[in-house]
């Protein structure tokens, strides 16, 4: 236990001490309101989770896997998330291999190696705020330069990225979670005593051998933590991919093609499957199908988030 | 660490008069680290790149939209439809101020009091079980506390409160933004609060002062301009939501101008998401009012980056004011 809980608690009975038994009712009822406020948003969350599973849980006892295993349908009772969960796994697999090496190695720069001046805190300064950028922006980003720029080449043929593909939507929700990748790599990285290089740096290694076998193995639970939260982040975002075109309608041809083809023609991501769903969520089928969506969606959220606070509370470190 | 390097690299004369022995290592390690310096350097000028890529591709497609419509077209308090030419960003701004507002008035006294509960009131095992509870509402996708604004906040609050309210609202949305928002303002103004040396506490404490009043006098003032940053991030994020107002707010594609938030309306982020959903028709050819549509998308996106962009900056000079007075 740290030092301010215990004064903390020595204060609580200090203060008793000196109250007696005396009731004082503006601060009872300050503190109910405080409570209260706390309670509501929790209120809310657990409403939310128990709406959405009540509605939900039909969809899976009826169908089992057939939910995940069926593609989009205009027939309610046929319609699954398979190509939902492709497009969503391929675009996290397309953000790890972009966002987390180009956020990792930006922070490892940044902390490391940066010269002390004038540019380099325009830098970080410009790395915080592209971080609060509203996502939908990004989207835009993304279809003026990986659908339009990177997707038609000169002859206004399909360019490198193919247009409104899953490579262009990747590479979006990689730039998207790129600043959250910098910012808690960074803070991870922060975090590593100084004594620790300036030992190193005494018996003669050399900057990128401290850095790679002290620095980022000492850093790497925090770096961890941050880019799970960032993937979390990645996996639940709808905005920016309407703007890139990942695909919404009820048919859908990605089941159909091959492996590699399944990357350069339409594709669906969950989100955007929930919010094509609840769109047309005026029968009840539509809610519970909807909702089951939300559970999956929520699932995986939920896991990487828990995963995260897990990682920071198993390898946290005190120096 | 800039200094630290300078140390290890300055070749420093031997006391006794003989040449220095260069520590540097061989030649191949010194390589290595040019190499790795160069590949570190590229991802940094990646994520400038990135910048200069958002500013350039808003400020271009904006700057072709401003000249390819009359200007009282702008803004005449009409309606928002990109698709007929009619393009008044009246409707779009109203209807961001009285979601951003709404959220505001949930988010405030939920964040804040969840805040200073934690802060001061929880004893360290319920702020244990409570502070995660806060991390993992804000890792809520937007997308669920959308369908949650139709399924739930729509019909059962804003229509139970008033019978006159849409299916559909303004409003219903506000309130699902500002669930969103909450765990930021509660997070950021919690660490203000934290901030505030134990030694304040105890003096007020020492002088007599109750538990309320050394939170609302004492503790408090003294984190204000944390609480400030608070609202001021919150408010930059409820303006930038975009999925919770497409899918509560109820109007799609286009809007008309209003300033009652029990109607359907519209944002500027939903105005560019459900503009988006179908630029394959809307960028036609060129100089047709469909292109005005595509290009309109962009200069949406233009207002909301400054927007967005001067209140982070005004924000996290408030963090930074707090972070350096403690």
């Amino acid at each position: 236990m740290s030092t301010p809980d215990i004064a903390i608690s020595q204060r609580i009975t200090t203060q008793r001490a000196l109250r007696g038994r005396k009731v004082d009712p503006a601060n009872i009822i300050f503190e109910i309101a405080l409570i209260l406020s706390l309670l509501t948003s929790l209120g809310f969350v657990i409403l939310l989770l128990a709406t959405v599973f009540s509605d939900g849980v039909g969809v899976f006892q009826e169908r089992g896997f057939g939910f995940f295993t069926s593609n989009l349908s205009r027939i309610p009772e046929q319609a699954g998330i398979a190509q939902a969960l492709f497009g969503s796994a391929a675009l996290a697999v397309i953000v790890v291999l972009v966002a987390f090496p180009l956020g990792i190695t930006t922070a490892v720069y940044l902390e490391e190696y940066a010269p002390d001046n004038k540019f380099m805190t325009l830098v970080r300064l410009n790395i915080r705020n592209l971080a609060g950028v509203p996502s939908v922006v990004y989207g835009l980003l993304g279809l003026a330069v990986f659908v339009k720029l990177l997707g038609t080449d000169m002859a206004g043929g399909t360019g490198i990225t193919g247009g409104r593909t899953i490579i262009s939507g990747g590479l979006t929700l990689s730039v998207l979670v790129l600043p959250i990748v910098v910012i808690t790599s960074s803070e991870a990285l922060r975090a590593v005593p100084a004594s620790l290089r300036e030992g190193a740096y005494g018996v003669g290694a050399t900057k990128w051998e401290v850095t790679k076998k002290l620095v980022l193995p000492n850093a790497l639970p925090g770096i961890l933590t941050g880019t799970v939260l960032s993937l979390s982040r990645a996996i639940g975002e709808t905005a920016p991919l309407i703007l890139v075109g990942a695909f919404y309608g009820t048919f859908f041809t990605t089941g159909d093609t091959g492996t590699l083809g399944k990357f350069t023609t339409t594709y669906t991501a969950l989100p955007q499957v929930i919010y094509q769903w609840a769109t047309e969520a005026q029968s009840e089928f539509n809610v519970e199908l909807t909702s089951a969506a939300i559970c999956v969606l929520i699932g995986l959220t939920f896991v990487a988030n828990i995963a995260a606070i897990l990682l920071r509370n198993r390898y946290e470190k005190r120096w | 660490m800039g200094d630290m390097t300078s140390v290890i690299d300055a070749p420093s004369p031997s006391p006794l008069g003989e040449p220095a022995v260069d520590l540097r290592g061989n030649s191949r390690r010194r390589w290595r680290e040019t190499r790795v310096k160069v590949v570190l350097l590229f991802s940094v000028g990646i994520t400038l790149a990135i910048s200069v890529a958002i500013i350039a591709s808003l400020l271009g497609q904006s700057i072709d939209f401003i000249n390819s419509i009359p200007l009282d077209n702008l803004w005449n308090f009409d309606q928002w439809a990109p698709r007929i030419g009619d393009f008044d960003i009246a409707t779009l701004f109203v209807g961001s101020l009285l979601v951003t507002a709404i959220a505001m008035i949930i988010a405030t006294p939920l964040g804040l009091g969840a805040a200073i509960y934690l802060s001061e009131y929880a004893s360290p095992r319920v702020r244990r079980i409570f502070k995660p509870f806060l991390e993992v509402m804000a890792g809520i996708p937007s997308i669920v506390l959308g369908f949650f604004a139709i399924a739930w906040i729509g019909p059962e609050i804003v229509q139970k409160l008033f019978s006159d309210a849409s299916a559909f609202s303004l409003a219903a949305a506000g309130i699902g933004v500002g669930l969103l928002v909450t765990p930021l303002v509660a997070s950021v103004s919690e660490d203000a609060l934290r901030a505030v040396p134990l030694s304040l506490r105890e003096a007020s404490y020492g002088l007599g002062a109750r538990k309320l009043t050394t939170v609302t006098r004492i503790i408090f003032p003294a984190a204000i301009s944390g609480v400030v940053a608070a609202m001021i991030l919150g408010i930059s994020r409820a303006i930038g939501e975009t999925m919770i107002v497409t899918l509560a707010a109820g109007a799609y594609g286009e809007a008309n101008f209003t300033t009652n938030p029990l109607d359907v309306g519209m944002t500027v982020t939903s105005g560019i998401a459900t503009l988006a959903s179908g630029t394959d028709q809307v960028a036609g050819g060129a100089g047709t009012a469909a292109s005005s549509a595509y290009n309109s998308l962009f200069f949406l996106g233009l207002l909301l980056f400054i927007v967005t962009f001067l209140l982070n900056v005004v924000g996290e000079s408030f963090v930074r004011r707090i972070r350096e007075r403690y």
